[in-house]
Order: structure tokens, then sequence, then C-alpha cells
């Protein structure tokens, strides 16, 4: 990783450094998650950002051309949220109770400002007896010079060959 | 009180006294399974893919339908087969992949190898087989015993001696043309779809795709969606078509026709989709309305039509298009494939938007569909008080005078007498 002219020299020359304030970020962002503080998730996003999950099983990347499972711009990302608060939310009422794992961060690139940053994943959700498991690789695109940090994109690559949970209700 | 029930008994229809009940067991019990399997799933045309998905000479895709595994593909003069994928060496599925190209398939496990067009290909040493297996067929993979396609739509039948694909849709091709007929160059599936799980009988979702007696009490977060966005057109511009309502295809299909207020690609403009979209979308309506007619070309742009094709396809034309067939794992567990069909050579930005639309509402991470599963899973846990409360009750609008609408449950009936002839047939 080069150095970013953007960024405090403190965090310019230290990759580890950095790698610890995004990791903390992260996990404040799954805390909020397990807590089901989605309106306060929803304020780490900056504006114009946006969540994707693409399809399981294939190496399909844009939304233009293949069937995601989500690909929310902003204002759905901010209307998944409102619909998840709301008790006809079927899904998710009563709703279910998460824990989200994240490990093997790195940063993949600096630019600007801008880290890509990358993550493995497990989340689990229980709901009536049943606990279903989501699991793959997080992909973050993170203003690091905005105070708190802020997610321009995040996408949820699912490790998975098909959905076996059935829903995607949560924010995994 | 229902332990002597035989399938065709769990369907009881009074038109005197307008009840319609169908027994819970029918959705729980291992033995209806495997008489469904017998009477349905070996004897009924069940959708295999589409065209667009072997587009090119030798594609092939596998995917598990009727509880076989299939290979679909184009062989090397562009012909399309359904073969069973089982090697007739010992067993092991030939191919292994999802999709992809090849000039022939090998099977790993004693590298038995077919030309695309099933033939054995192999070459042996002299002495290890005789002619048989080179010319007598006996070690050609297996054909599925019929193999049909409408309008791109390929079936296949495990049934040797079933009616001709053409008689078995009946009235439902009129409106596999109302999607198929959106586009001069023709229809394509987008992209790999979705496939996932849901916890609950296979018929649950058979009902569910049709049902629009669920809309307003399960979706209103949907709506609430559509409304905050400007995405909510009440006004019908073809409102002088007076559509809405269900119709009895034949053989257990039934869709159901109504104006709706979501957005369609094709073509129906709503403010969410932007202005620099209007004309666009108003040029591909003006396109239909060329091609079909003023009466035709507006019902194809303005209104949704909920198909299901007995037993387990559902074509929606909706806020998107989706193709969905569905299989029982066990009676409380199918596998869901979903697919979004699109015009063949559609413009990035509509294609862009079609998309978008279509997981406004669709799919598992979609602001509707999960809350559909959550209908039918919950449907499936409250059968087990099923020895006290024993049966559902699919009467809607039975007593209605003139033809049903389409929130009755009249479809769901179609649905419900198609299969309790079809296991009465061979109980």
């Amino acid at each position: 990783m080069n150095g970013d002219v953007g960024l405090p020299a403190s965090l310019r020359n230290d990759n580890a450094a950095l790698r610890g304030r995004i990791e903390d970020f992260l996990y404040l962002e799954a805390d909020l998650l397990d807590d089901w503080k989605v309106e306060e998730w929803f304020a780490l996003f900056a504006e114009g950002a946006t969540y994707e999950v693409p399809p399981t099983g294939s190496d399909e990347s844009d939304p233009a051309t293949s069937l995601f499972y989500i690909a929310d711009d902003y204002v759905r990302l901010r209307e998944r949220v409102v619909r998840l608060t709301k008790k006809e939310a079927h899904s998710e009422f009563p709703r279910s109770q998460q824990r989200h794992m994240i490990s093997n961060v790195r940063i993949t690139g600096l630019t600007d400002g801008v880290a890509d940053v990358s993550c493995n994943f497990v989340t689990y959700r229980a709901k009536r007896g049943v606990v279903d498991t989501y699991y793959g690789k997080h992909l973050y695109r993170i203003d690091v010079n905005a105070e708190p940090f802020r997610i321009k994109s995040k996408r949820s690559v699912l490790a998975m060959d098909m959905l076996y949970p059935g829903k995607l209700t949560i924010i995994i | 009180m229902d332990t002597i029930l035989t399938t065709p008994q769990m369907v009881v229809e009074d038109r005197g006294r307008h009840l319609f009940r169908v027994a819970r067991r029918a959705f729980t019990d291992e033995s209806v399974l495997e008489a469904e399997r017998q009477a349905i799933f070996d004897r009924c045309w069940l959708y295999l893919g589409h065209s667009s998905e072997i587009a090119n000479n030798c594609d092939f895709i596998t995917r598990a339908v009727g509880g076989r595994e299939l290979i679909f593909n184009r062989d090397r003069a562009g012909a399309v087969h359904a073969f069973l994928n089982t090697c007739p060496h010992r067993g092991a599925m030939v191919v292994r992949e999802k999709k992809g190209n090849a000039l022939s398939f090998r099977c790993f496990y004693h590298g038995w190898s077919f030309n695309v067009n099933g033939r054995f290909a192999s070459r042996f040493d002299e002495g290890n087989y005789g002619k048989e297996h080179y010319g007598g067929g006996c070690a050609d993979l297996a054909q599925v015993p019929r193999l049909e396609s409408y309008r791109d739509f390929w079936f296949v039948n495990f049934d040797r001696n079933a009616m001709p694909l053409s008689d078995y849709l009946a009235g439902a091709k009129e409106y596999i043309d109302l999607v198929a007929d959106q586009n001069e160059a023709g229809m394509e599936v987008v992209g790999s779809g979705q496939q996932y799980i849901i916890n609950a009988n296979w018929k649950l979702l058979a009902e569910n795709s049709i049902d629009a007696f669920h809309g307003f009490p399960v979706h209103s977060t949907y709506f609430d969606y559509l409304k905050t966005l400007g995405a909510l057109r009440m006004d019908s511009a073809g409102s002088e078509f007076s559509a809405s309502g269900m119709h009895d295809l034949g053989n257990g299909h039934a869709v159901i026709e109504y104006a709706s207020p979501w957005g369609r690609p094709i073509a129906r403009w709503v403010p969410s989709m932007g202005e620099d979209k209007r004309p666009v979308i108003a040029a591909l309506r003006e396109g239909l309305i060329k091609r079909f007619g003023e009466q035709r070309g507006t019902r194809m742009s303005e209104f949704s039509r909920n198909m299901l094709i007995f037993p387990n396809l559902v074509i929606n034309d909706i806020m998107a298009i989706t193709i969905r067939t569905f299989m029982p794992a066990a009676p409380n567990k199918m596998t869901v494939s979903a697919w979004a069909l699109g015009a063949r050579d559609e413009n990035h930005d509509l294609r862009k938007l079609r998309l978008f639309n279509f997981l406004e509402f669709l799919g598992p991470g979609g602001f509707a569909t999960p809350d559909d599963q959550e209908a039918l899973e919950n449907c499936q846990r409250g059968y087990q008080n099923l020895r006290e409360v024993g049966w559902n009750d699919i009467s809607k609008g039975m007593p209605r005078q003139g033809p049903p609408m389409n929130d009755d449950e009249e479809q769901m009936r179609c649905f419900w007498r198609q299969w309790r002839d079809r296991l009465g047939a061979v109980s």
C-alpha cells in the first residue's frame, strides 16, 4: 500500500495503525447491527453510498447486467432501513437475533482518502429455533478522511453456492 | 379425524354452500409427497429452462428438475437436448459444472466420454467392449423421454405418453405470448438468477405466487416504499380496458391480470424512473401499440399478470418479469430457482432499470418476497396443529355473481382441482 497525501501523517505512513482504526470502525458497525440499531448503522454510510449482495456461486459483479440479491442505491438503502424498523416487515417480526463476526481485515488500496477494505464475515441469525448462517467476504470502500469514517460502498459476496437460509432480510 | 383420507378426499368442494377446503395433511405428509412424485412430477410437463440460457452451440447447463439431475444443452449443430445426468456405465453424474461450453462430456469416474449429442464417444482397445457399445446406443447418455418448447420456454416430461406440450399449456400459451412478444428480437434470462430454500411445502408457493388477496396485508412496507419514492401511480392509462380479473387457463393453470400501481420497464413509467426515462418508456409503449394494436399494446404495457402453470412454474409479469420454479425436497421444504427475463439486446440503462425494479419487490433480499416466505413458513408451522384444526379454507369469491376477481381464490381452486384429479387418477 502506498501512502496517501490526504491522510494525517500518522496514518499515511502506518498501515497497521490505519487498519486498526478501520477494524474499530467495522467492529462498531457489527455491534450496531447486532443490537438492531439500524438507523445508526445507516448513518455510517456516506451520501450516495451503495449496498450490494451479488448472486451466489458466480463471478457476476455488475448489478446493471446481472440479477443480484440486493443492489441498493442510497435511497433504497435508507428505505430498507426504514422498512426494518416497522413491525409490518413480517419476516423480521418478532425480530431475529444476530451476531456479526468479521476477521481477515485487509486494506487492499488507498486512493484520495478512500480505503478499499476486504474482510471475511460470518453472520448468524436466529429465529424460532432456526439458526441461519451467512458467510463470505465484505468489500468496502471507506472514506477514511471523514471523521468519523464513512462507508462509500459495501458489497457482501456470499461464499455459498446457494442461499440456504432462504431470506436476506437482515443486513449481513 | 382424517387419518384415513385418500389424497382426492383432501380437497372438498361444496358449491351449494360456497365452501372449498383443503386438508392440511396435503402439506405435511410424506406419503402425499410420494403420491405427488408419481402422479404429478413423473407425468406433468415441467419447466427446464429458457433457450437464451444455452444461446450458443455446445452451451450446457445442469439443473435438477422433477427430482432428476439433468443436462440441458445445445449440440454442435445447435439442436437442443435434455439428458439424464448419469453415466450409463456406473451412474456417476457426467457433468458437474453448473454451466459451460464443451465439445464433449467426459465422466471423471472411468473416463467414458460422450459427444454433446449424447452419443458414446470413447474408443477402447479391442476386447474391452463389443459392438453394442459403439452402435447400439446402450452406452449413450439417456435422453429425457419428452422435451418440447413453446416460445423459447423448454419443458421436459418423464411420461413418454404425455399429451403434447402445446395441448398441456392450453390457455397459458396466450399469456406466454404476452411476455415473449414484448421484444421483437426475443427475450432472455439475465445472469444466473437466484437459488434459495423455503422451509414450507411447495404447494404453498404455487398458491402464493398467484394470490392477490394477501397483497396489502403482507406487503404494506413495499407500498409504503413506492409511496415515499413517488413510484406509486394509481391512475391507469388503460382504464378503458377492464382486464382486472382471473382466468382459468385449463389443466390447472391460472392467471390473474390487474391494473397495478408500480412502474413496469415494459412500458409503464412512474416518476421514480426519472424524467429522462419518460420518453424512452413512452417509445417502447408506442412500439407495442404499433405492433399489436391499441388494446393489446396497452394491455401489455399497463397491466400486471401472475400466472401459474401447473404444477410448479410461475411466470409473473409484474414490476419486472420473473420466471420461478420450485421443487419439493421434503413435505416441509422446497428449493426455489428464480430468474429475471428481459428483452434480448436491451439498452444498458433499461436493463439496469429492469433489474433495479425487480429487486424492489422480488427475491430473498427484496422488499416483499421475504415476507411471503415468512407467511409460507408460518403456515407450515401452523399445520402442526392439524389434528385439531385440519382444513384450509379457499372459498373466497365462490358466491360472487359474474366473473371472479383477481383477489378471489378461484385461481387456487383451479390448482387444487387439478391436483385432486391427478392424484385421484393414480390412487
